[in-house]
């Protein structure tokens, strides 16, 4: 039962970059585009929320929580910042989608290394925030309730990212279904002709789920570097988790509420070697359980022809008016 | 003349309409402003840093000219760009978005590295047009199954391909644990380095891949313009109706194409692996199959364009390396640069297949 427990507390861990990284990327193509950028932007989020907090403790000696939120304000920012270039790019000069996506992985990449390296040099070797900014991110302590047994490790023993994911899947998934806008949007990535011409501003919603969606990725980025490697800058943090956003996309069948027990599994996956080694299985084999899983889930939504599982329908194509 | 004036109103400021075809010279003036557009961003962003801009683009432009050695090593680079650029750019005729380049190359290097492995007494030539056809046929098949659960069942190959390419990427790391291919005496996850024979020949200082590649240039150029299959691929990317409607088996074309696509992105594995690294490693294929792309889009999926292109990109990456020594730059400035030179070019394609019609302005279309 410990066991289990301690492998739970890591799947939650391990998942939930990639869960933030997940939740942009189905509010991005909920709106119709195929942002494959989820990498670029999260390096962006990752390096931007890292040398937030350094700046903030630098120059106004800020250190701990207030440290704490300027990441998430910044790191959403950039995040944004490279999906706002994708949007312009796509929706406003109709640029490819594939084509400009995959360019933002590419420059996110070189953004996050290159001012990565810089920052640790401007640091004087590497860059790493104060104890007092890491135990910002450090697992909450929900004083009776991280107490009860089992129930209280398995589910208030977290930092407060992991309840920030939490709280965003809840909340995209209540806008999507129950809220006019959401409805909007999904007419947006479903069909932007008939959106369109029931006078829904087809390219005011790609815009915003595609910039907010960013930013998302961004704060999923930011994780990677406050949490997972404990406020240092560690080359190519990301790492391809990224595109392991982009298969939990899939994996999740593009809804936010799954999204949240996929990202789980997710997180389970990566973390089984560790809990569960089968003699003879090498690591990876698990490593690359998500992928072949993402696979099958492509191939049987395919075969089922599955409306309600399948990929927002003019996903990966623009819209022209003039065109239709 | 009321009602003409309020007509007026409501047309907006700005119309964007289609230019039917654009010139060679109209593309190549949009492309060249894009171009000085995006070296004066980075400009901006060197100058912020603290470097006097045009110093830097000039040790840049030395970096890749300067020497022998720094051409030769740009040409290292600009090789498997292009034949990569040349295997999505197969797929792409067709609509079909191969995303998974990056996997077929390491699949092609896989293969390649098992016949340097289990076929040590080999004599070279031999040897070699094995490991060639090895890891053609080991990639063509690994980039045909997407292919043919898109024949059948119309599966997104967008995503199919770009989970491909993680599964291929595990099974390297997994090898290099494997014994006979991991490196002797040495506890590191390294595979073993080829033996002499195993290495492709230079010519001119550079291992022959750069033949090869100008080879494939011209055949790729013959295939797609002149032949049947070529005609196929472009009418399955038309309408794929219209080739079902014209009597062709479109499963066929997308899985034969596909074939082609990988096996040609898996000659790339063998050419990096063979050639210019010698040995096989996550790194071999390096993002390639990505910035290969934006190679074959730019170049419109010309074969000849794309020799252009992919040197260009070599280019930005030899000088990023050479800025890092003589300027202190870090050398992801390669990837951030291409990304936004990338971003200027993609951007500039609008005023290629558009033009801005401006309120007030008559246009009879």
């Amino acid at each position: 039962m410990d066991n289990f427990v301690k492998f739970i507390n890591a799947a939650v861990l391990a998942g939930t970059p990639v869960l933030l990284g997940t939740l942009g990327e189905i509010l991005t193509e909920k709106s119709g585009n195929l942002n494959l950028g989820v990498e670029g932007m999260m390096f962006m989020g990752a390096i931007s929320g890292l040398a937030g907090a350094w700046f903030a403790e630098q120059w106004f000696n800020w250190s701990g929580v207030p440290a704490a939120l300027i990441a998430l304000l910044i790191s959403f920012v950039a995040g944004a910042f490279g999906a706002l270039m994708y949007a312009f790019l796509t929706v406003t000069l109709r640029a490819n989608q594939n084509v400009t996506g995959l360019t933002l992985a590419i420059f996110g990449t070189g953004f996050g290394n290159f001012f990565g390296e810089l920052l640790g040099k401007r640091a004087g070797g590497f860059v790493t925030v104060t104890a007092h900014t890491k135990d910002a991110f450090a697992n909450l302590n929900f004083g009776p309730l991280s107490k009860i047994p089992v129930i209280g490790r398995l589910f208030f023993s977290y930092n407060w990212l992991v309840y920030f994911a939490v709280i965003v899947a809840i909340a995209l998934h209540l806008f999507l279904k129950h809220t006019r806008r959401g409805l909007n949007l999904r007419s947006v990535g479903e069909s932007p002709a008939t959106a369109d011409a029931a006078g829904i501003n087809v390219n005011l919603y790609k815009y915003l789920a595609t910039i907010i969606g960013g930013g998302i990725c961004g704060i999923g980025g930011m994780y990677m570097t406050m949490v997972t490697t404990g406020g240092i800058w560690v080359h190519n943090t990301i790492r391809g988790y990224g595109w392991l956003a982009v298969a939990l996309v899939i994996f999740a069948t593009w809804s936010p509420a799954r999204a949240l027990y996929c990202g789980l599994i997710f997180g389970g996956l990566m973390m089984l070697r560790l809990y569960l080694p089968i003699p003879g299985v090498p690591q990876q084999i698990y490593d690359m359980l998500p992928y072949v899983a993402t696979i099958l889930v492509l191939i049987g939504m395919s075969i089922r022809q599955s409306k309600e599982y399948a990929q927002p329908k003019s996903s990966g194509l623009n819209y022209f008016r003039e065109e239709r | 003349m009321s009602d003409y004036a309020s007509c007026e109103i409501k047309r907006p400021l700005v119309r964007m309409v289609r230019r039917p075809t654009a010139s060679l010279l109209h593309r190549a003036i949009v492309y060249f402003i894009a171009l000085i557009g995006a070296l004066l961003t980075g400009a901006l962003l060197i100058f912020i840093l603290g470097h006097n801009p045009l110093d830097v683009y000039v040790s840049m432009v030395q970096g890749t000219f300067g020497r022998a050695i720094s051409f030769n090593e740009t040409i290292k680079v600009a090789v498997p760009l292009l034949v990569t650029g040349m295997a999505v750019a197969m797929a792409f005729r067709m609509r079909f978005w191969n995303i998974g380049a990056e996997g077929q190359i390491l699949i092609g290097g896989i293969a390649s590295t098992a016949i340097v492995i289990y076929g040590q007494n080999i004599p070279q030539l031999p040897k070699l047009i094995l490991m060639g056809l090895a890891a053609m046929l080991a990639a063509g098949l690994y980039a045909a199954i997407p292919a043919l659960f898109k024949a059948k069942w119309d599966t997104n190959e967008t995503l199919f391909t770009l989970m491909m390419n993680y599964i291929a990427l595990q099974l390297i790391l997994f090898l290099q644990y494997q014994k006979g291919w991991q490196k002797e005496r040495t506890s590191f996850p390294i595979i073993r380095t080829f033996s002499p024979d195993a290495r492709l020949p230079r010519v001119y200082g550079i291992h022959i891949g750069w033949i090869i590649a100008l080879v494939l240039v011209i055949l790729y150029f013959i295939y797609v313009k002149k032949t049947k299959h070529g005609y196929e691929v472009s009418v399955v990317g038309e309408s794929v109706n219209t080739a079902r409607y014209a009597g062709m088996n479109v499963g066929k074309v997308i899985i034969r194409t596909m074939f082609i696509s990988g096996a040609l992105a898996g000659l790339v594995g063998f050419i990096q692996t063979a050639g210019a690294d010698g040995t096989l490693g996550e790194g071999t294929s390096g993002g390639m199959g990505y910035t290969a792309i934006t190679v074959a889009w730019l170049s419109k999926m010309n074969s000849i364009a794309m020799v252009f292109v992919s040197f260009f990109i070599a280019m930005l990456d030899r000088g990023a390396k050479s800025i890092q020594t003589s300027h202190g730059i870090p050398a992801s400035a390669a990837a951030l640069l291409t990304g936004l030179i990338l971003f200027f070019m993609l951007g500039s394609e609008f005023f290629i297949n558009y033009k801005l019609v401006f309120r007030g302005r008559a246009y009879h279309g």
